[in-house]
């Protein structure tokens, strides 16, 4: 099985730390991992993208023209990638930021979170990326959470190891809210 | 910090190069920053100095190529890095190096020009590369990974390559090979046979001849005997070290052929291929020189169809229609680089589904 996402936001929102998560759990589970990141040259505001392509064999491509399961965190990235996602994909976006009316996406399951609101009630904006990948794993079942848990020393540098804990509640959060 | 280990490890395309380098046995690196290659002086500046290393941020690229030059002069293992802008600042230090027999290793991690450019992939550096940057009429050792795995694998090889052959070697890549991370296994160093570095630069202390080195050859027919033996060389070069990788060729009716980061993306291409029923294979260069020439004619005595995919306006696709059987067709697909530019698995596949059904 090989499976892809993209992630898009801009920068500052956590889209590559997401994307590095997403692989490391990938790797816990014993898939190979290709994480191929691109951002503009400003240090922060700028588009963050990533794709994330793991699979038992080869990974093949580390671009992906029409990915199966987007996750895309601002409008900008709405408006820019939302119809690249393949026909019978996922669409996650965060609805705090991202307006989709008027636009339709015939074949792909749209699914609305409203990841900056959730990570403000927790207490912390920076969250909405944790948020995300909880998502993710719900819609995707391509991962399983307590991977992500594993991922998570890997993923961050010691000195925020003590974050972890808030870090999985995020992702539990946002395993509830794709739930629906 | 150790290297080798057969843990698998998650690393970036820059780091694995720098990690390589280390377990090579350099111990010698002097670049200047500039994006997408500044993580391989960053890891080097980190890690050098506690290894008894040399790590120095000259004062600009050609700084840099001329201290790689003397270091290489001393018979150490030394290392430069850099991108589009800055490679081409180093090509008279390159010349300077090819002139003197000198080894040393040059990574290009491509980005977008002419001039400036900017920060994405491109692989329209590929004649640079290749035909020998700078003045002279030479060559240098140019491998091209397209994996993080190879980008550790290959820039050990290119240290190798280049003692054994006494010239520069580089490895080119791009952002994306760059940029992206995967999971390696940091291998120890090969055992490899190299030769005495009896050419050391030396003076007559101690009753052993004196080693000048240097490109200027001034004596009547030396420059000329120079050229011919760096020819016979670069041919012991091409029938010796000739390396690529092919994929589901033997039945082919049409071969995808690609470098670096552009061939990742086909070999996807590919399968797509493969899926939809068409006998599509995939002919990837390693080595870019030399260029293995005769790996293409072999495949052309059956396949007559080839597409040649780059991110540039068309490189590579002179070298392949050089090496083809002159009855084959070789078509080309490119992007020039920029951002937005990169190709997709699924546009490739279009190309080549349409090129497949047109063909004869």
């Amino acid at each position: 099985m090989r499976y892809d996402v993209f992630f898009a936001g801009y920068g500052g929102q956590g889209v590559l730390l997401a994307g590095n998560l997403l692989s490391y759990a990938a790797i816990h589970e014993g898939k190979n991992v290709s994480f191929f990141p691109s951002y503009g040259v400003e240090k922060r505001g700028g588009a963050a993208m990533c794709t994330v392509v793991f699979a038992d064999g080869d990974t093949g491509s580390p671009v992906v023209g029409n990915p199966s399961v987007a996750v895309l965190l601002n409008q900008l990235s709405f408006d820019k990638f939302a119809s690249h996602v393949k026909q019978g994909g996922i669409c996650i976006i965060n609805s705090s930021l991202v307006d989709t009316t008027g636009v339709a996406l015939p074949g792909v399951e749209v699914v609305p979170v409203p990841m900056n609101q959730i990570a403000l009630e927790m207490g912390d904006v920076r969250m909405v990326n944790m948020i995300a990948c909880g998502a993710y794993i719900e819609k995707s079942g391509a991962l399983q959470e307590s991977s992500l848990g594993a991922a998570l020393k890997k993923a961050l540098p010691e000195r925020n190891h003590k974050l972890i804990p808030a870090n999985i509640k995020a992702i539990e959060a946002g395993i509830l809210a794709a739930r629906g | 910090m150790p290297v080798a280990s057969s843990e698998k490890i998650f690393v970036k395309g820059n780091e694995a190069v720098a990690m390589a380098a280390l377990e090579a046995g350099c111990r010698c690196y002097f670049g200047y920053p500039i994006t997408p290659q500044s993580d391989i002086p960053e890891y080097l500046s980190r890690e050098l100095p506690g290894l008894g290393g040399e790590f120095l941020q000259a004062e600009s690229e050609i700084g840099a190529i001329n201290m790689l030059l003397g270091a290489s002069a001393t018979g150490v293992r030394a290392m430069t890095s850099s991108s589009g802008p800055g490679i081409s600042l180093k090509q008279e230090g390159i010349s300077y190096m090819a002139g003197s027999e000198l080894p040393g290793v040059i990574v290009d991690i491509m980005r977008q020009g002419p001039g400036l450019g900017g920060i994405d992939a491109s692989q329209a550096d590929y004649f640079q590369a290749t035909r020998g940057g700078g003045h002279g009429g030479y060559r240098i050792i140019v491998l091209a990974p397209n994996s993080v795995q190879e980008m550790y694998d290959l820039t050990m090889l290119a240290f190798d390559l280049s003692d054994i052959y006494r010239m520069p070697a580089m490895v080119l890549a791009d952002s994306v090979i760059g940029q992206m991370k995967e999971s390696i296994v940091a291998n120890p160093r090969p055992a490899v046979a190299l030769p005495d570095k009896d050419w050391v630069v030396r003076g007559r202390k101690d009753g052993t001849p004196q080693n000048i080195v240097k490109s200027l050859k001034l004596g009547d027919g030396e420059m000329e005997k120079f050229h011919w033996m760096m020819h016979a060389r670069y041919q012991e070069l091409a029938d010796k070290e000739n390396r690529w990788e092919e994929v589901q060729t033997d039945d082919a009716e049409l071969i995808v052929t690609a470098f670096g980061s552009t061939s990742r993306i086909a070999r996807t291409a590919v399968a797509m291929a493969r899926e939809a029923g068409l006998k599509v294979g995939l002919m990837r260069p390693i080595t870019l020189f030399p260029f293995p020439k005769t790996a293409y004619a072999k495949l052309s005595e059956r396949c007559k169809l080839f597409l040649d995919i780059e991110l540039s306006t068309g490189q590579m696709v002179d070298d392949v229609r050089l090496s083809v059987a002159r009855d084959a067709d070789v078509l080309f697909y490119g992007r020039p680089p920029g951002t937005g530019s990169l190709p997709t698995p699924e546009e490739l596949f279009e190309q080549i589904k349409k090129n497949y059904q047109a063909r004869s």
